[in-house]
């Protein structure tokens, strides 16, 4: 019982915010494998696309030309990892011509007010 | 919360992307080349007066002393790095990179 309250207490409200489009930098990347590394953690977790961030998200990406594996995918499967908090700026999405149906997973959109309260009840932001 | 942005609003449009998220309230510090947003009569110089309507702005002393800005836009405080700490112990951190 001590040691599930510790453990407990030990959890941390930690936001990810991607905020750079997937294949120009290694920022996306990275930050996704620190969101499974702090998944394994059982950390309570969030991830928020804005800005180009979003486009990590965008369907059909085919990076065998690029010479990259590509990780759109992985993000399908945060799910299995109980990362199931992904939110996207709406006002993002829709200045680059997106909608919810252009992503390759369930995201809730919402405004940048509510992102920035949320933003507010974090531990940790952490920017990628 | 304390939003912190680093880089130049000329060059990319993480200033923008903060002041969209700001809650009232929320301090905004500007240091390195985040301070050249502060500068004043600027293209960023309306925005800025309307951050002030609902935000405290700081920019840190010696990064703008080191890029020669010494007009800075009205309302902005400027902070050493005495007050950056004393801003990073009364807030949590979000560092916009």
């Amino acid at each position: 019982m001590a040691s599930m309250e510790f453990e407990e207490n030990n959890v941390k409200k930690i936001m990810h915010v991607m905020r750079h489009a997937p294949h120009g930098t290694i920022y996306t990347y990275e930050g996704l494998e620190m969101i499974l590394i702090m998944a394994a953690y059982e950390q309570d977790l969030s991830v928020v696309f804005i800005g180009d961030g979003v486009y990590a998200l965008k369907k059909g990406q085919d990076t065998a030309g690029i010479g990259i594996k590509g990780f759109a995918k992985t993000f399908m499967a945060l799910d299995g990892y109980d990362v199931e908090k992904l939110y996207a700026d709406e006002s993002s999405l829709k200045e680059r011509g997106l909608t919810e149906d252009d992503l390759v997973v369930d995201v809730q959109v919402m405004s940048a007010a509510e992102i920035g309260r949320l933003m507010t009840e974090q531990d940790v932001i952490i920017h990628h | 919360m304390l939003h912190t942005v680093n880089k130049s609003p000329f060059e990319t449009s993480t200033m923008e992307t903060c002041i969209r998220f700001l809650q009232p309230g929320d301090p905004v510090l500007f240091i390195e080349d985040g301070v050249y947003a502060v500068q004043e009569g600027n293209r960023f110089s309306p925005l800025i007066a309307t951050v002030l309507k609902n935000n405290p702005v700081y920019a840190l002393g010696p990064d703008l002393y080191a890029r020669g800005i010494s007009n800075v836009a009205k309302g902005v405080n400027t902070v050493d790095y005495d007050g950056f700490v004393d801003l990073v112990e009364e807030h949590q951190v979000n560092s916009w990179f």
